[in-house]
C-alpha cells in the first residue's frame, strides 16, 4: 500500500496539481481570513470562537467543496484512461491496498493544505490576544473529517469513469447536493427533516466550527468515508463480471 | 509453468473464452495467436489474475490464480496490450514504484532495477519522463516492469503492436533474450512474428483453440496452401488449360486479366513457373498471395472438421486435452 501512496504523492507533486490546489486554498482562505477579521474588529467582537473562527471554518469548508474534487478526480479515472489500472491488478497488491493507497495520498495532500492554513490564526499571536487552542483544534478536526468524507466520495466517483472531467463534475454534484440538502428543510415535514438532517454532512460541522467535538459527528463522518471507500472496492471488483473497461 | 485447464470466461451473456486448455512448460516460449477479438487478451488477463475464470482453472508456477492470487502474481510479469504507462513519471521513478509494488525486498530493489534497465536497453533514457519517450522505448519500459521481481512466468500481450519494423525487431530481440530462463506466453496476430520467437504456437479463434503445434509443423501445414497470381502475355484460355494440368494445381481461374492459381505447395509453384518459361510465355507478373490470418483460421477450422476425431494433433476440441 505504501508503494501506491508514494506513487500517488509523486504524481500529485510532479503534475503540479497539488501545488495549484494548495495555492488556491491558501489564497482563498487568506482572503476570507482577512475579511472575517476585519468584520470581527469592526463589530468590536470579543468572542474569537463565535465571532471569528466559526465564520472562517465555514468559509474554508465551502472552498473545500470546490477544491477537493480536483484532488480525487484523477485517482482512478486517469488510470482507467491510461490502462495502467490493469497493470496494478497484476501486481501482488490487493484492491484494498490500491484504494487505501490512493485515498491516503489524497488525504496527505489535504492535510498539508490544512496545516499550511494554520498560519492565519498564528498571525494573531503578536497582537497578544489570548487564543485558546481547543476551538481551533476542534475546527480543524471537523474540517479534516468532512474533507476526508469529500475525498472518499470523490474517490468512488473517480473509480466509475475514465474521464477526469466527468469525475470532478459528478463529485461536485453530489457534494453540492449534500450541502444544499438542508437549506429548505423547514419547508418539508418533520420526518423528512429528521432524515435529511441526519444524513447531512454539513449540519455535522456546526459543533466543530464552534469549538466542540461530538463523538456522534466524528463517528458519522468516519463511517461516511468508510462506506464510500467500500463502494469504491465494489466498483473495482466489478471487473470480475464486467471485464476491464 | 502455466497450466490453463477448461478455462471459460463469460461477461454477462457473452462468452469470451470457451473451454480452453493448454499448458506452457517451464522455460518454454509459446506464441498465442489469434485475430482481434478471438479471446487472446481475455485469456491472458485471466492468467495474469486480473479477473477470475467463470469456470476452469489457471495455474501460474503451480499456484491457482483464483485461489492464491498473491502467490501467483509474485511469480508473474505481465505486459498488457498497448503498454500503458504513467506519462509524468521518470523511467527510474516508475521502475522503483513497480519494484515496491511487486514486493521486491528493499535491499534488492536497486539491483533489480539496474538489471532490468540493462536487459531492456533503457540506460540512456532512465532519467527521462516515460511520456516523453518514443513508442519503442515506452514498450521497453513496459517489458522492464514485467521483468521486475524476476518472475518465472511472463505474459506478453502483443508486445510489438504499433511499432515500426525496426522497433519490432528490437523488441523481438529483447523477448528472445528472455527465452530459456523463463516461461513465456507471447501473443500476436502476426504469424510470422510468433514463429520467429516461439517454439510452439497456440491458435485461438472465437474463444476456442483451433490449433496447437510446434512452429515448424504448423508452418508446413499452412505452406500447403499457396495462391499465385499470374499475368502473362499469351492467350489466357490456353494458359489456363495448360496450368490446370500441372501436378499439384487445384484450381485455375481468370480474374481481371490475370490467372489465379490455387497451388498445393512451393514445388507446385516451381512447376508452374517452369511451364511458363518452357512455353515461352512472356511473364509480366508472378505474385504469391500471403494468407490473411482470417484465411489461416478458416483453413485450420475447415481442416479440423475434415480430420478424423482420433488424430492426436488435431486440437479443435481443446477439451480433449
Amino acid at each position: 500500500m505504501l508503494a501506491v501512496v508514494q506513487k500517488e504523492l509523486v504524481t500529485y507533486f510532479s503534475s503540479f496539481l497539488a501545488y495549484v490546489v494548495i495555492a488556491l486554498f491558501l489564497a482563498l482562505s487568506g482572503f476570507y481570513f482577512y475579511t472575517n477579521l476585519a468584520f470581527f474588529l469592526l463589530n468590536g467582537g470579543f468572542d474569537l470562537v463565535r465571532g471569528l473562527w466559526q465564520y472562517q471554518f465555514h468559509d474554508m469548508l465551502q472552498r473545500n467543496i470546490f477544491l477537493l474534487p480536483l484532488l480525487t478526480m484523477r485517482l482512478f479515472a486517469e488510470e482507467r484512461r491510461l490502462g495502467t489500472l490493469e497493470l496494478l491488478w497484476t501486481y501482488p497488491l490487493r484492491d484494498l491496498d490500491i484504494v487505501l493507497g490512493k485515498y491516503l495520498a489524497a488525504l496527505i495532500v489535504f492535510a498539508l493544505m490544512l496545516a499550511a492554513s494554520a498560519i492565519y490564526p498564528l498571525l494573531l499571536l503578536p497582537s497578544h490576544v489570548d487564543i485558546a487552542p481547543g476551538p481551533l483544534v476542534a475546527g480543524y478536526l471537523g474540517l479534516f473529517l468532512i474533507g476526508a468524507a469529500f475525498l472518499a466520495c470523490g474517490t468512488l466517483i473517480s473509480s466509475l469513469t475514465d474521464s477526469q472531467v466527468l469525475a470532478a463534475a459528478a463529485t461536485y454534484a453530489i457534494l453540492i447536493l449534500f450541502w444544499a440538502m438542508t437549506w429548505n428543510e423547514f419547508a418539508v415535514g418533520a420526518p423528512v427533516l429528521w432524515i435529511l438532517s441526519s444524513l447531512s454532512l454539513f449540519d455535522r460541522f456546526y459543533t466543530f466550527a464552534r469549538g466542540g467535538i461530538d463523538t456522534r459527528d466524528v463517528c458519522f463522518l468516519v463511517l461516511f468515508s468508510a462506506v464510500f471507500l467500500s463502494w469504491t472496492l465494489l466498483a473495482l471488483g466489478s471487473r470480475r463480471w464486467r471485464g476491464v473497461r | 509453468m502455466i497450466e490453463v485447464s477448461h478455462l471459460t470466461k463469460q461477461f454477462g451473456d457473452f462468452t469470451a473464452v470457451d473451454d480452453v486448455s493448454f499448458a506452457v512448460a517451464t522455460g518454454e516460449c509459446v506464441g498465442f495467436l489469434g485475430p482481434n477479438g478471438a479471446g487472446k487478451t481475455t485469456t491472458m488477463r485471466t492468467i495474469a489474475g486480473i479477473f477470475p475464470p467463470t469456470s476452469g482453472t489457471v495455474k501460474v508456477a503451480g499456484h491457482d490464480v483464483a485461489r492464491e492470487p498473491d502467490a501467483a502474481r509474485r511469480k508473474l510479469g505481465y505486459f498488457p496490450e498497448h503498454a500503458p504507462y504513467y506519462p509524468e513519471m521518470s523511467v527510474d521513478g516508475y521502475l522503483a514504484f513497480v519494484a515496491r509494488a511487486k514486493r521486491v525486498a528493499r535491499k534488492a530493489r536497486h539491483e533489480h532495477v539496474e538489471r532490468v534497465v540493462g536487459a531492456c536497453g533503457l540506460a540512456s533514457v532512465r532519467r527521462r519522463l516515460v511520456g516523453k519517450l518514443s513508442k519503442g522505448f515506452r514498450q521497453r519500459v513496459g517489458l522492464a516492469q514485467a521483468l521486475l521481481g524476476d518472475p518465472e512466468v511472463l505474459i506478453l500481450d502483443e508486445p510489438t503492436s504499433g511499432l515500426d519494423p525496426e522497433q519490432v525487431s528490437e523488441i523481438r530481440e529483447v523477448v528472445k533474450s528472455f527465452r530459456g530462463r523463463r516461461t513465456i506466453l507471447f501473443s500476436s496476430h502476426i504469424l510470422s512474428e510468433v514463429s520467429q520467437v516461439a517454439q510452439r504456437v497456440v491458435i485461438i479463434h472465437r474463444g476456442k483453440i483451433v490449433a496447437e503445434d510446434a512452429t515448424e509443423v504448423l508452418a508446413r501445414r499452412l505452406a500447403g496452401a499457396v495462391t499465385l497470381w499470374l499475368r502473362i502475355d499469351a492467350p489466357l484460355g490456353d494458359a489456363r488449360a495448360a496450368i490446370a494440368l500441372v501436378d499439384g494445381v487445384r484450381e485455375v481461374a481468370e480474374q481481371g486479366g490475370r490467372l489465379r492459381v490455387a497451388a498445393g505447395d512451393e514445388a507446385t509453384v516451381r512447376r508452374v513457373s517452369q511451364l511458363v518459361s518452357a512455353r515461352g510465355w512472356p511473364l509480366l507478373e508472378l505474385a504469391q498471395e500471403a494468407l490473411t490470418l482470417e484465411e489461416i483460421f478458416l483453413r485450420l477450422v475447415r481442416e479440423e472438421s475434415d480430420r478424423p476425431r482420433d488424430d492426436g494433433r488435431a486440437l479443435a476440441a481443446g477439451a480433449e486435452r
